[in-house]
């Protein structure tokens, strides 16, 4: 049975001294309630008060930190019921028993995908690197060697304990997982990560033996775990991924609240149209770090954005920066058109003017990340805010055109920016986007 | 120590739906999970994939399209090889060509062009209007006669024409309906009550929930789809419990990322492979969210998605 926050609240300090992060105890105990924080970061909590709650109120799902990077610590199934809160992780596989040529060309491919989208950078963040049985140590630590130049964080999937070590010792400092504890080897493997202080990825031969290998390893004191999912097939992989996830936030099944591994390279070798399907399956879908066999700028694109959009909060919405975008071509004497920082305004209403191929300045006014009709309703979309938009960019000294287009829902605004903007010429564009391009090829 | 797990399996389902007659009906919905989680219980239909194709030909500059349409004469031809794909479950025409503000085919013309796709192919056919709201009211008026007792999918009806639509093509004709609403559970419902309340019988209708391609706002339509599930499974909701269909390839193959030249963006690669992994993983994750049949353009897609769904079966 879960503890509600007053429970806790009473065995709290009650000092308000906003250690934790939160303004009040009580707002504190509320997080802890809900598993958002572990009760742990409260420094003044008494150490029987500790022992009584830690167990109770720990969050279903942990979460581990991989570098920058943090992997897990959901605690729901679906974004609508509150948010997710750490995006899935994509890596490349390498591997020692594949040509030195193919991994380094693997490398660089993936070293090419590097840009950034509405306040986001883009690249891969992991490197599988991956020991073949048929090398040896040699040829294994050599690729290590290679992987850690890239500066990803590494995952290394060695299941001999005496190979592990070494490759442990040639990593660092790079941040790495140690991806290799079966039911054979686990003893060892708990000793060399947890020495390192690093994630310990987890093998079972089904989910099992997967979690009587995760609860040995917690019984070792050991509880910053990353799950493999079986890759042995779409069904069974998806399966995986979906019951592990079940069982930490909806059954409150401690032992599987870890983040997971899926590693596409062994469910679709090389069929790329199947990895950037499961990818998205996957990033839908529990996944925490997601495995292929190479990345380009033909699957991040569409994956990238996608993971962009499935983890953002419902409860904020995403937002664009105010600017000035010059579409196809647009210089300082091309017409300017106005709309609002929401991100999904942006990228329809640019999409449509990039369409018409007409050269436009669109500017991106600060409406809170609204859409059009809701700013303008809650005051932040309305004449004054456009000049003073205009004005904080600079328009008037780097745009030689004067002709400004308003979104036909805010046709109303026309007068008031009219005398707000005396030099410049209000035109209403149409209320609807996709009209967009035929209005601005008649225009 | 054994790992229990708990399944999910509900008293409410999702309604079977089906289309299509003469030996080729196609079934969608019919399971009481969530969607995909087949190891919970079986899925009685797994989820379909439609062939788009338009009666204002396809993209000649994508090579693959050219590839497999480039020696047809017709649409009809283009259709036949749309159904005989690997993949292919139905085939869905749009027609695009009815646009008032575009070619303004005449919908006499464009109910014998369904006709003869139809007579083309051996698989069910859905129609799609060109989304000039009162032209497909009088479009699907004709295309629904024509097609009498053939009981196609038509796409779609909203609140503006339900009442004209409903009326003429599912009451009187015997055709089936997709009720399209604009990305928000609480207008979906709407317009299946809607529906309903004129006598609409309600394993006729499929929702079309509306569609964005991944990275252009694809949450709303993931958190849509996973509510309107939600609630016809977990809460009985009868007016959400119609399966869902979604459109991908239009909305994909239009997005900048599948629509600029390589010469503009070398460093993006083929222009014809970004559009197709923009197709396969908007469709899959639109899959992942619980649509129940998608419809895709490229050949590439429906081959991969096909596959996909069937590893998940």
């Amino acid at each position: 049975m879960a503890l509600k926050g007053l429970d806790i609240f009473k065995l709290s300090p009650k000092t308000n001294c906003k250690e934790c992060g939160c303004p009040t105890c009580m707002a504190f105990c509320m997080k802890v309630a809900q598993g958002a924080v572990p009760i742990e970061k409260c420094p003044h909590m008494s150490a029987d008060a500790l022992a009584l709650l830690s167990d109770q109120t720990a969050p279903p799902m942990k979460t581990v930190e991989l570098g920058n990077y943090k992997l897990g610590g959901e605690t729901v199934m679906f974004r609508h019921e509150k948010t997710f809160v750490s995006h899935t992780l994509y890596g490349v596989f390498t591997c020692d028993g594949l040509d030195a040529a193919e991994n380094e060309k693997r490398i660089a491919d993936m070293q090419k995908v590097d840009y950034d989208r509405i306040g986001e950078h883009m690249t891969v963040e992991t490197l599988y690197v991956n020991h073949s049985d048929k090398k040896s140590a040699d040829d294994y630590l050599a690729l290590v060697e290679k992987a850690k130049a890239s500066g990803r964080v590494l995952i290394l999937s060695v299941k001999d304990p005496a190979i592990a070590e070494k490759a442990v010792a040639a990593a660092a400092p790079c941040a790495f997982v140690l991806n290799g504890a079966t039911k054979e080897n686990f003893e060892e493997m708990n000793r060399i990560a947890t020495a390192a202080n690093a994630p310990l990825g987890v093998f079972g031969e089904n989910l099992d033996d997967l979690y009587d290998l995760v609860t040995k390893l917690e019984g070792l004191g050991n509880k910053n775990l990353i799950l493999n999912v079986s890759c042995d097939s779409i069904k069974n992989a998806f399966a995986d991924a979906v019951k592990i996830r079940r069982a930490a936030l909806k059954n409150n099944d401690r032992p599987f609240g870890y983040p997971t591994i899926v590693n596409l390279h062994k469910i679709a070798r090389d069929d790329k149209h199947m990895q950037a399907a499961l990818a998205s399956l996957f990033t839908a879908r529990y996944g925490s770090i997601v495995i292929f066999d190479e990345m380009d700028y033909a699957k991040a694109l569409p994956l990238y954005g996608l993971r962009q959009n499935l983890f953002t909060d419902p409860q904020k919405p995403m937002k664009v920066e105010p600017g000035i975008y010059p579409l196809n071509g647009a210089g300082p004497d091309d017409i300017c058109a106005v709309t609002v920082d929401f991100a999904l305004t942006y990228f329809v209403v640019s999409g449509e003017i990039e369409r018409s191929g007409v050269p436009c300045n669109l500017i991106i006014s600060d409406a809170g990340g609204y859409s059009v009709l809701t700013a303008w309703a809650a005051g932040k979309f309305s004449a004054s805010s456009i000049a003073k938009t205009l004005e904080e960019l600079g328009v008037n000294e780097k745009i030689r055109n004067r002709t400004l287009l308003l979104p036909g829902k805010v046709a109303v605004l026309k007068g008031e920016v009219e005398a707000k903007l005396p030099d410049w010429k209000i035109e209403i564009a149409p209320r609807e986007a996709v009209q967009l391009v035929k209005y601005l090829k008649d225009r | 120590m054994p790992f229990t797990d708990k399944p999910q399996v509900f008293t409410s389902k999702i309604r079977e739906f089906s289309f299509g007659t003469d030996g080729r009906e196609l079934k969608l919905g019919g399971y009481n999970t969530y969607p995909l989680y087949t190891f919970d219980a079986a899925t009685a239909n797994p989820p379909r994939i439609g062939v788009l194709i338009s009666d204002q030909g396809y993209d000649r500059t994508v090579p693959g399209f050219e590839a497999l349409y480039g020696d047809c004469n017709d649409v009809p031809e283009m259709a036949k090889k749309a159904a005989a794909l690997p993949g292919a479950d139905f085939v869905c025409l749009e027609l695009d060509g009815a646009d008032p503000n575009g070619k303004n085919r005449s919908c006499d013309e464009l109910a014998a062009l369904v006709k003869a796709v139809y007579e083309a192919i051996d698989k069910p056919l859905a129609v799609m209007g060109c989304k000039n709201v009162e032209k497909d009211t009088e479009l699907f008026q004709k295309v629904a006669d024509v097609m009498q007792g053939k009981k196609i999918l038509l796409l779609s009806c909203r609140e503006e024409n339900y009442k004209t639509v409903a009326a003429s093509s599912v009451l009187a004709y015997g055709q089936t309906l997709g009720a399209e609403s604009a990305v928000d559970i609480n207008l979906a419902k709407q317009l299946n009550v809607l529906l309903s309340q004129m006598g609409t019988p309600e394993d006729s209708t499929v929702m079309n929930l509306g569609c964005a391609a991944a990275g252009y706002g694809f949450e709303y339509l993931a958190s849509t789809t996973e509510r309107v599930k939600a609630a016809a499974l977990t809460q009985n909701d009868e007016s959400l419990q119609m399966p869902v269909i979604t459109e991908i390839g239009d909305d994909a193959w239009s997005v900048k990322e599948a629509l600029l030249e390589e010469a503009d963006a070398p460093e993006w690669g083929s222009r014809e492979e970004r559009g197709i992994q923009m197709e396969i993983v908007t469709a899959s994750a639109a899959l992942a969210s619980g649509s129940d049949a998608l419809l895709l353009k490229h050949p590439e897609s429906v081959k991969t998605l096909s596959e996909l769904i069937a590893g998940l079966m």
